[in-house]
């Protein structure tokens, strides 16, 4: 069933990560995804492993759950790295006709590799020790410094909120649709991409019909329940920084020094 | 209901739709004036297109006569300086369940009213354990709304209104969409309100067996209140009912066809006990009549 999609990957929990504000947790994923670019040696991922691996560790979300964040990504992967390895120009290790491998192109490939890694592991901690509540909030909060030259902080936060609500209805409403067509001789499976696109019709009139008519039973219930924007609103859970915070912060800081510092000690040759 | 005080008053209202204006359309509501008194519950009944969420819509400002006026606790709702007084009081819930849902969790979504109210976080968590309490949902209070049955969707959309501490409960058609055990649900859930909260209830339902269980029923025929009293007497005028298309509670319906067939029953029926003891006591009447 369609209804079985769950939306983002949060894994609920009680760890320390899970407890850092929402707004650390984004900043430091933002942090993070720098240094990534930024590391000019082995030794550099050396250290950022070290450094997921600890986090990981501490968010207590068992391993595989973040490297199945990997699986979707495993094509592209492997198609930019094996141009890496094939087009990039320099010593030459290995020859067969028109390919070739270079000593660069090898060192290309496998850093492309890591980073692209590193980089899920990285958004996939954030999104699984972070619901998406607390994700809105933060990015409100965030971004909301910026209401003041126009940037509807709240508005979009709002909007995102009760997007996540309605997918899983949606959803499920399709599922109905799809059901009651199939019922009625619809066929979605045959024939060329055209006639398949035309099979799509059936479904997506009725599935916009009845999003128009939520959004307005949705901003009626809103306004009887005396919603009127962001001013002056306040929030079941305020977002507050803590101690824990503040330790992230600082470990944060210094893994990113390390990484940084260990580009200067890139020892030639080692691979 | 021991108050006689009036928490709503409709006096004389008109009201047409903009949109459908045309020249001698005639109106939704026409002269409609009722008194709804705090502690009551009140059902209002009407079929389809009589103008009942139309009226609905004039008890917290969502629409405002276009003649007469609508006052709650005082309020006119016609001053939109008073808007956020009147809506606060008045808690709307609709028949989409899913419709009227905003968050993905439970216990935020019962937040949204006191957030927009710009209630402290303290007092918000009281009111959403209030209320979650109150409509016996505290132990979903972390769940996807999605996830939850009609029943008890609905039952956290009536806690999302709880929440801002209404004077009064507006709930049109309810239980439109549930399936009968979360007609229960929120038949129980209200009666229960209206009882131990001493809520103000105005349920709109095209379902007699509840409109038979209110302290008041008002009937609403094309625009008009045509009937109005409590459920038996309401109910007793069988005929009248039937002739503008609506039904009347099953006991009072087979009470009015025993009537009918000569038996010595009054239509004042509305349940299925009173109908039981009144057949046994009419059989057990007659049968002493054929021994004589
Ligand atoms: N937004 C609108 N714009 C124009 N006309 C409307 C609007 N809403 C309702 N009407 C019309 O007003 C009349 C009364 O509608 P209303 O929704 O109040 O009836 P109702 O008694 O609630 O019916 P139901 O039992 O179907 O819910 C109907 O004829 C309807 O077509
Ligand atoms: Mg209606």
């Amino acid at each position: 069933m369609l209804k079985d999609i769950t939306l983002g990957q949060y894994f609920p929990g009680k760890s320390f990560i899970h407890k850092l504000d929402p707004r650390t947790k984004i900043l430091c994923a933002i942090v993070y995804i720098a240094v990534i670019f930024c590391i000019k040696s082995f030794l550099g991922y050396f250290v950022l492993f070290a450094f997921t691996a600890l986090i990981v560790a501490l968010s207590k979300i068992p391993v595989r759950f973040v490297l199945k964040g990997l699986k979707p990504i495993m094509m592209f992967v492997a198609i930019t790295a094996l141009f890496n390895l094939l087009l990039t120009d320099g010593r030459i290790l290995w020859k067969w006709g028109f390919l070739k491998i270079t000593y660069e192109g090898l060192t290309q490939a496998v850093y492309m590799v890591l980073r692209l890694f590193f980089l899920v592991f990285g958004t996939s901690i954030l999104t699984l020790t972070t619901s998406p509540i607390a994700l809105t909030d933060g990015i409100e909060r965030l971004l909301s410094p910026l209401k003041k030259i126009g940037v509807p902080a709240h508005e979009f936060a709002m909007m995102m909120t009760i997007a996540l609500r309605f997918v899983p209805t949606l959803l499920e409403e399709t599922d109905k649709i799809i059901k009651a067509q199939t019922a009625r001789g619809a066929d979605f499976e045959s024939g060329n991409i055209i006639n398949r696109a035309k099979a799509m019709v059936p479904i997506l009139i009725p599935l916009f019909i009845s999003a128009f008519r939520r959004a307005d039973d949705l901003a009626t219930a809103m306004e009887c329940r005396c919603y009127r924007g962001g001013e002056n609103r306040t929030r079941l859970r305020e977002l507050k920084l803590g101690y824990r915070d503040g330790v992230c912060w600082f470990v944060v800081l210094i893994f990113s020094a390390l990484i940084l510092l260990a580009n200067y000690f890139q020892v030639s040759g080692l691979l | 209901m021991d108050t006689n005080e009036k928490l709503i008053e409709i006096k004389n209202v008109e009201f047409l739709y903009e949109s459908t204006e045309e020249p001698g359309g005639s109106r939704v509501l026409k002269d409609v004036s009722l008194d709804i008194k705090k502690g009551e519950f009140l059902a209002v009944l009407g079929h389809n297109g009589s103008g009942k969420s139309t009226l609905a819509k004039h008890l917290n400002a969502i629409l405002v006569p276009e003649k007469g006026s609508v006052l709650v606790a005082g309020f006119l709702t016609s001053d939109e300086s008073l808007l956020y007084e009147i809506r606060q009081r008045v808690g709307m819930v609709f028949q989409n369940p899913d419709n009227q849902l905003v968050a993905t969790i439970v216990e935020e979504d019962v937040a949204f009213a006191p957030e927009n109210l710009g209630v402290n976080p303290q007092e918000i968590r009281e009111r959403v354990d209030y209320a979650l309490d109150a409509v016996n949902m505290s132990e979903y209070k972390e769940h996807a709304p999605h996830m939850l049955s009609g029943g008890q969707k609905q039952r956290i959309a009536i806690a999302g209104v709880l929440a801002m501490k209404p004077d009064v409960l507006v709930m049109d058609e309810p239980t439109a969409m549930l399936d009968p055990e979360g007609r229960r649900e929120i038949l129980e859930t209200v009666k229960k309100l209206n009882r131990d909260e001493g809520m103000t209830v105005v349920m709109i339902t095209h379902f007699m067996e509840e409109a038979a269980q209110a302290d008041r029923v008002v009937v609403i025929d094309h625009g008009k209140i045509i009937m109005h009293g409590l459920p038996k007497e309401v109910f007793s005028r069988v005929e009248e009912i039937k002739e503008i298309g609506l039904d009347v509670p099953q006991a009072t319906e087979l009470a009015y066809l025993l009537k009918k067939e000569g038996f010595d029953f009054e239509t004042d029926i509305l349940t299925a006990d009173e109908c039981v003891n009144k057949i046994l006591s009419v059989y057990q009447s007659e049968r002493g009549a054929d021994n004589d």
